[in-house]
């Protein structure tokens, strides 16, 4: 060994021999850092870097008004729209303030609240049971969510009408008990469908669209692509002549034409028209993104399932569709979305949905002033962002989850 | 267990189905049959309002509905049932108010609808009386120093496009041979926009439009509406054809308010009005005569309406007069024997 480095050496005594790497050094400013990073990201080329200056120039004449307009020169708390006409003001949110009641209940009795709030706090209590990736017993949360919570949820809102109080009535006598017919007599009085609206009306719409899309736009899709001509043909017919026709459409007939046509009685509820169309609409459409799903799914896996000797239903259920959903999260939680927002369209047929509420108050000549209707529509619009980036937030979780398999 | 959670099921299906039909009853009803019998029957009354004007029918920060359309509303259910809330307020947009009213979904349209001759004779409606005498006015801002719409010659006015107002603008202008300019735009929003920063002298819609308007301004104090009304626009309430009774009772419901306010009784007097010796009031009260029989009412139907509701004075006032943020002006508004059209038949 020494003389082995000796040779090396030519026998020239040894001064210094490093014994471990030296340090590195810092990358080249250019490179690394944030000026790197700027150079990578910002000013990699003369196109970018003036788009860059741009961008910059353009939040420099715009952040310090609209700082100044949503927080600075902004009223936060009068008793009406006096303070919020002076010249100069900024976003009146002591308008937002005082109609937070209204924008989420509408017209709803303010005593009977708590029959909404507690509905809401039941929905979302199942919603995070049947969404928690890791949360147990999920077909009994599905059963509740789909079956018993609308039951609930209808006769919590809407109230016990006359026939199922009578039938109460009737218990109490036939078992002589006092404190049910006091109930029959006082609990959850009728509250109409008139009075609903606000946030309330906007979730109960989309909520009702969204839980019968799936499964109804799931079937639809079977359908049309088995091989049973009827089924197929009904399928067809339904996707293609609802996905030819406005929405819109479909409010204003079932709105001026159907009472026309049948007896008053059996003309459906104000608020059950646009609930019927929005969940018919939003099936047809969810039934194609899920043929889409279906159709990306290899032939092999259809082949495989049979020759294992599963039935139809067995090999939809167990191998097919859970891979085609999986496919087509994107495109069902863009639905999703654009369902959400296209629940302000209930408002053209006279329901007071969210954004409804918040145009009507507006109107309000005790608030009425320059700023309000911008106030009011920023903060509508703030609140409809933070529900739809939810539903992509955790879209993507989903996906994360349920793609580790593969790896493409 | 398997059979305990199928009956459970079942139980639940029974209730949620006798729940519908209670929806469904809620709402049964013959239109061809008495609307007051109906309306008794059901328990409350009920009004198509419009989803939201300033001073007509507003919902308010507790959801409850007020205004002046509201009030007639609450008139005719004071008259019925000595209780102004038993209504069931059904907003409407302009597009579907006429057929909820022929569909028998609501008894009377109170929702500032203009009593035109078309709308009568082809619709198979009756209008109950004139609640508003709305025109076309305009806006200018009180340092032009203008007093009067004659003085407008060579004004650029704002005007929204493709209306009746852009119409009678025209009209107006070539029948008193003065020059104009009009700058259309599509929406009433971007007009009133476009006049606040002074692209135009004066703006121009109806009257109750000008003043509710008028508030939403940078300054409002700035801006004035001018006396001068050029067009025709009186709303008040409809019913269907066909049911008499019905259509006398929402007209007369009107005509106590009006009655009212010209022989003094408010809603703050109107107890101690009952003792009052003037025959006109005691009939009106229902202290003399039985007059609301015929209308399917109690004697003092009159009484109701100024106990609950008020005089048309005050429900001017309230809604859209000097006791709310609009200030409109009483002008057409203002009873007959005080230079304005508000005029009703006495009861006797």
């Amino acid at each position: 060994m020494s003389d082995i480095t000796a040779a090396s050496n030519n026998g020239a005594p040894q001064a210094f021999v490093r014994t471990k790497a030296s340090p590195d050094l810092p990358p080249p400013l250019a490179v690394g850092g944030i000026i790197g990073w700027m150079r990578e990201n910002l000013f990699s080329s003369a196109l970018t870097s003036s788009l860059t200056l741009l961008s910059l120039l353009f939040l420099y004449w715009y952040t310090p008004d609209l700082v100044r307009w949503l927080f600075i020169d902004a009223i936060w708390s009068a008793p009406d729209g006096e303070a919020c006409r002076a010249p100069g003001a900024g976003a009146c949110w002591a308008y937002v303030n005082a109609k937070i009641e209204f924008f989420a209940y509408g017209s709803y009795p303010r005593d009977m609240v708590w029959r909404v709030d507690l509905t809401l706090v039941l929905g979302a209590c199942l919603a995070a049971w049947l969404l928690w990736p890791s949360a147990k017993r999920k077909a009994l949360a599905l059963v509740l969510f789909l079956v018993v919570y609308p039951i609930l949820a209808f006769h919590l809102l809407h109230g016990l009408g006359p026939m199922l109080r009578g039938a109460m009535r009737g218990l109490a006598d036939l078992f002589g008990s006092k404190a049910l017919a006091d109930m029959a007599a006082s609990a959850l009085p009728v509250v109409g469908t008139n009075l609903w609206g606000g946030v309330f009306v906007s979730l109960l719409v989309a909520t009702v669209g969204i839980v019968v899309s799936l499964p109804l736009g799931v079937l639809l899709a079977l359908g049309r692509r088995s091989k049973a001509p009827v089924s197929r043909f009904l399928c067809v017919m339904l996707i293609e002549i609802v996905r030819g026709v406005p929405l819109i459409t479909v409010l204003f007939m079932a709105n001026t034409m159907l009472p026309l046509f049948v007896p008053e009685q059996w003309s459906p509820d104000r608020l059950m028209r646009p609930l019927i169309g929005v969940a018919l609409f939003s099936s047809v459409y969810m039934a194609e993104v899920v043929r889409g799903g279906l159709q990306a799914v290899p032939k092999g896996q259809f082949e495989g399932a049979m020759a294992l000797g599963l039935n139809w239903w067995a090999m939809m259920r167990l191998i097919i569709l859970p891979q085609a959903l999986t496919i087509v999260i994107p495109g069902v939680v863009n639905s999703f979305i654009a369902l959400f927002k296209d629940t302000t369209l209930v408002a053209i047929v006279g329901i007071f949905d969210f954004l409804r509420a918040v145009d009507t108050a507006r109107l309000d000549p005790v608030w009425a002033g320059p700023t309000i209707s911008a106030t009011g529509y920023v903060f509508a619009a703030t609140f409809y962002f933070v529900f739809c980036f939810g539903m992509s937030r955790y879209s993507m979780m989903m996906e994360q989850r349920l793609t580790r398999g593969r790896s493409h | 267990m398997k059979v305990r959670a199928s009956s459970l099921g079942f139980a639940l299906a029974a209730a949620t189905t006798l729940g519908f039909m209670d929806l469904a009853a809620a709402q049964s009803g013959d239109k061809t049959s008495r609307t007051l019998e109906q309306v008794r029957a059901r328990g409350f009354l009920s009004c198509g309002t419009n989803t939201g004007l300033a001073g007509f029918a507003l919902p308010d920060d507790k959801g409850s509905w007020s205004g002046l359309d509201v009030d007639l509303c609450r008139a005719v259910s004071s008259a019925i049932f000595n209780d102004p809330n038993k209504i069931k307020f059904v907003p409407l947009t302009a597009k579907d108010r006429f057929t909820a009213l022929q569909s028998g979904e609501i008894d009377v349209l109170s929702r500032n609808g203009t009593w035109t001759q078309s709308r009568e004779a082809d619709l198979g409606l009756l209008w109950a009386g004139v609640n508003y005498y709305d025109g076309q006015g305009f806006m200018v801002r009180k340092k032009l120093n203008v007093s009067s719409a004659m003085e407008l010659s060579g004004a650029s006015v704002c005007v929204q496009q493709g209306t009746t107002t852009e119409l009678n603008l025209a009209d107006y202008f070539r029948s008193k041979n003065m020059k104009y300019e009009v700058v259309a735009f599509a929406t009433a929003n971007e007009a009133i926009k476009a006049y606040d920063s002074g692209r135009c002298d004066s703006y121009t819609t109806d009257q109750s439009g000008l003043y509710s308007e008028r508030v939403k301004l940078m300054n409002a104090d700035e801006h004035l509406v001018l006396p001068e009304v050029i067009s025709k626009e009186p709303l008040g309430p409809a019913v269907r054809q066909g049911d008499d009774q019905w259509f006398n009772l929402v007209k007369w419901s009107h005509f106590v308010m009006v009655n009212a306010e010209e022989l003094g009784v408010t809603k703050a007097n109107a107890d101690e009005r009952l003792k009052s010796t003037n025959p006109e009031i005691r009939r009106l009260l229902g202290v003399e005569g039985d007059f609301g029989k015929a209308l399917g009412l109690t004697a003092d139907w009159g009484f109701r309406i100024v106990k609950h509701v008020g005089n048309y004075g005050e429900s001017f006032n309230r809604n859209l007069g000097e006791g709310s943020p609009l200030k409109i002006k009483r002008g057409q508004n203002a009873l007959w024997n005080k230079g304005g059209l508000q005029y009703a038949p006495p009861v006797r």
